[in-house]
């Protein structure tokens, strides 16, 4: 049985009980109202309130039922569970029916039920959190009780061809790996060093151009071409970096009289700093917009140009923005995954030279747990320890960037 | 005489100078932003846009008994053989056998032909086999090679012979997976954007849950993929490349995107409208149902699309759980094997012939066709629809 469909004949199944269930609420309510007696809330409040018998019962059920199967408590057949849920409904409608009465606040009791569903829902994004949290945390514990978390910090040999072997169930005698993640974070760094490098001075530039210099007429056609370079999905300039950016960036090299790798980080980087250039210029643009024109005024008076006015006045404004928009562009750097894996290499490599062939923490972390590996090996796990470094390192970025809006937040007024 | 502070102080003309020069980088990287945008499109399109037709070989099909005995290579004269793609011709002992009364005719049609010819007609490649070569050449002087549109790359799913390979599994992967991250996503952003605006008062919950969502937005789609894999799949047991689980791992990420763009549409619809609905007598949920969202609507659809076009590009996290497998026919169910558009794009960059690479930069053409489609649609909606108050 396809459980798309499964799921469909469930939703049918209950969707006309809830459906009946508000409209008996409601007649009842009616009629009670029809023989002169003075309601509490109106006829609809008590359909609703009847639907809500039907449902909140219902989808209790079907919700215990599924945990309980799910943690493998008891199995219970998905027939079983759709009738227990609609004799459950049908119990509940029942029971709310005959609870309508004159006096039943039935519009207090759907107020604090939609406030209680309203904030179940916004509780998913802290589970979504707290899941992160723990399943990283989780695995990476098991990764680093296998290789010790200092040597994954501060090795600087990444070499888990053993570990690669034991986990396709091939483990030879002499079993020696390292997970020394530092020649991983070199690169990740390299790329991201090279992506704020490019996407610092021309996002910053950007900005500075549109809210400054540009008119209306300009403005309202850079910005939207500048929207559509934040709308490329990462594979795409993944496929743009690997395919045309550093066979270009090798021949300009030999051109050059230089060696370099097809497999370089300068094409990666340059590519991903492009990417990030809307999402600076953006947020530059907004502070430096929101800078209200008395200061450029106060500026002008005293004789500045425009450009004098721009470094002395606006950009010493606009800096704690600036510095967050780089933070957040950083930590965007650091997670992005499609580009360094379609151009960049699976070599561990802790050199300096941008152009020979590195790799990076997010492209470990794809080529660990796409091959064949059992769930436990070492190699796979290792992929949390790297995420659970990468996770905390873009947190901290995120709140010191929140921080510094928050803190150097300019009142005008 | 020269005054100082006068056009003609030579300081002066040095700080116009500074002044030009300044305006100049800030418009060069304008123009810098604006070439990358033009050089991409012009190599993304001129890589792709041969995929859209291909080259196909007159053939003429005798529907033999050796044919339906399965040996399809009798099908065809030797030299059309040596042309034709050997994936037309396997299916022919069972279209046969489907339907008998083709047995014994013979039928002349156009079938592609290998993707090496076709790529050599296209010019992408020089060489081709001697023997090969030969032959298409004496197909092409008798006029039996032609090119024609490429119909088979919307409706195909993935093949190992790239003539064969098409996008339309992974695109009714797409649409199912971004079927389920609007059943996930929407509903419960919308939600939560309503308890934060219009229901929260200011607590350390509320706090926290704000907080959390501005993190949650910024967190690597990597590691979303990462929970996806641990929860997911190895806690919840959703089945591995399904677009079930990269559907719920999707709707976690574009989470915060509909809550932060709700958020903002429920925040400029003035008070002034839920203070007269208040002073009717409304409850907060009356407030909030009958006046508040209808005139935000367009705001949070607006906010819904954005979302689901950045899902639809999302490639890192579903990588993880799986939505990379080899798929020829489009899934029939949300927890059967899938793959999506942007994961079709990275198996094809990663195969070595210069045939899929045509293949990913027309998927990509593809791809980005819906995705900006999807964002003006978005850009017109806020324009046309958007109340201004």
């Amino acid at each position: 049985m396809h459980t798309s469909l499964l799921l469909l004949a469930a939703l049918a199944a209950i969707a006309p009980l809830l459906g009946m269930a508000y409209l008996a609420g409601r007649t009842k309510a009616s009629r009670v109202a029809a023989s002169g007696a003075k309601m509490h809330s109106r006829p609809q409040q008590y359909g609703w309130f009847a639907l809500m018998g039907v449902a909140l019962p219902g989808f209790g059920v079907a919700i215990a039922g599924g945990f309980a199967s799910l943690l493998g408590w008891f199995d219970t057949p998905w027939p079983i569970l759709l009738v227990a849920c609609l004799l459950v409904g049908v119990g509940g409608l029942m029971t709310a029916v005959s609870l309508i009465r004159p006096e039943l606040r039935a519009r207090n009791f759907l107020e604090a039920t939609v406030r209680r569903i309203l904030l179940a829902a916004s509780l998913v994004s802290i589970i979504t959190t707290i899941a992160i949290v723990l399943s990283l945390a989780f695995e990476a514990m098991r990764f680093f009780n296998m290789v010790g978390f200092w040597g994954f910090i501060t090795g600087t040999q990444w070499s888990p061809d053993q570990a690669f072997l034991e986990g396709a169930g091939r483990a030879s005698e002499d079993a020696s790996f390292a997970f020394g993640s530092v020649p991983l974070f070199a690169g990740t760094f390299m790329v991201t060093i090279i992506a704020i490098g490019v996407a610092l001075p021309v996002g910053l530039f950007a900005a500075i151009y549109m809210s400054e210099y540009a008119s209306l007429r300009v403005r309202g056609l850079a910005k939207p071409m500048l929207e559509v370079l934040a709308g490329i999905p990462t594979v795409v300039y993944g496929f743009f970096a690997a395919i045309t950016f550093n066979p270009f960036i090798v021949d300009a090299a030999a051109w050059v009289g230089i060696e370099a790798s097809y497999e370089n980080m300068l094409g990666p980087g340059i590519v991903m700093g492009v990417m990030i250039v809307p999402f600076i210029s953006s947020l530059s643009d907004d502070v430096l917009s929101s800078i209200p024109n008395s200061l450029r005024e106060g500026a002008y008076a005293l004789g500045t140009t425009r450009s004098e006015c721009i470094k002395q006045i606006l950009l010493p404004a606009a800096m704690p923005g600036v510095i967050s928009a780089t933070l957040l562009g950083i930590s965007r750097a650091l997670g992005e995954t499609m580009i360094v894996v379609m151009a960049a290499g699976l070599l561990p490599n802790l050199t300096a030279n941008p152009l020979e062939t590195m790799t990076a923490v997010t492209v470990h972390i794809v080529s660990n747990l796409t091959g064949d590996q059992e769930f436990d090996s070492a190699l796979t796990l290792s992929a949390f320890g790297l995420g659970l470094v990468l996770f905390v390192i873009t947190l901290v970025l995120n709140i010191v960037s929140t921080i510094m809006v928050r803190r150097f937040k300019q009142a005008y007024d | 005489m020269k005054l100082k502070g006068t056009v003609n102080d030579p300081r002066m003309q040095r700080r116009y100078r500074a002044e030009k020069r300044f305006r100049l980088y800030a418009m060069s990287a304008v123009l810098l932003a604006l070439a990358f945008l033009i050089v991409f499109f012009a190599d993304i399109i001129s890589q792709g846009y041969s995929a859209f037709y291909r080259t196909e070989v007159q053939a003429t099909i005798n529907y033999n008994d050796r044919v339906e005995m399965g040996d399809y290579r009798a099908a065809v004269s030797d030299e059309i053989r040596t042309v034709v793609s050997r994936g037309m011709l396997r299916n022919l002992p069972r279209e046969v056998r489907d339907n008998p009364d083709l047995k014994g005719t013979s039928e002349t049609s156009w079938m592609p032909v290998k993707g090496e010819i076709d790529q050599y007609r296209k010019g992408h490649v020089d060489s081709l086999d001697e023997e090969l070569l030969a032959s298409v050449q004496r197909l092409d002087e008798a006029g039996r090679l032609g090119f024609a549109p490429n119909w088979a790359f919307f409706t195909n799913g993935d093949s190992k012979l790239p003539e064969l390979a098409g996008i339309g599994a992974a695109v009714v992967g797409s649409v199912y997976l971004l079927g389920i991250t609007l059943i996930v996503a929407f509903p419960i952003g919308v939600m939560t954007a309503i308890y934060l605006e219009e229901f929260a008062s200011d607590n350390w919950l509320t706090q926290t849950i704000e907080v959390n969502i501005n993190n949650l937005a910024a967190v690597p789609s990597i590691i979303f993929g990462l929970l996806g894999l641990a929860v997911f799949i190895n806690f919840f047991g959703v089945p591995r490349s399904s677009a079930l689980a990269g559907g719920l791992t999707i709707g976690l990420m574009t989470l915060p995107i509909i809550i932060i763009s709700t958020r903002a549409a429920l925040r400029a619809v003035p008070d002034p409208v839920r203070m007269g609905a208040f002073a009717m007598g409304c409850t907060r949920w009356q407030v909030v149902r009958d006046h508040v969202l209808p005139v935000s609507l367009p705001g949070i659809l607006t906010g819904t699309i954005i979302g689901l076009a950045q899902a639809m590009g999302e490639t890192a996290p579903l990588i993880l759980v799986g939505l990379i497998a080899y798929i020829q026919a489009p899934p029939t169910d949300i927890t059967s094997a899938a793959t999506v558009l942007p994961a079709q794009v990275f198996t094809w960059a990663g195969m070595p012939q210069t045939a899929f690479a045509e293949k990913a930069s027309a998927g990509i053409i593809v791809l980005l066709t819906v995705l900006l489609s999807m964002n003006a649609a978005a850009v017109f909606m806020r324009r046309r629809l958007e109340r201004r108050w």
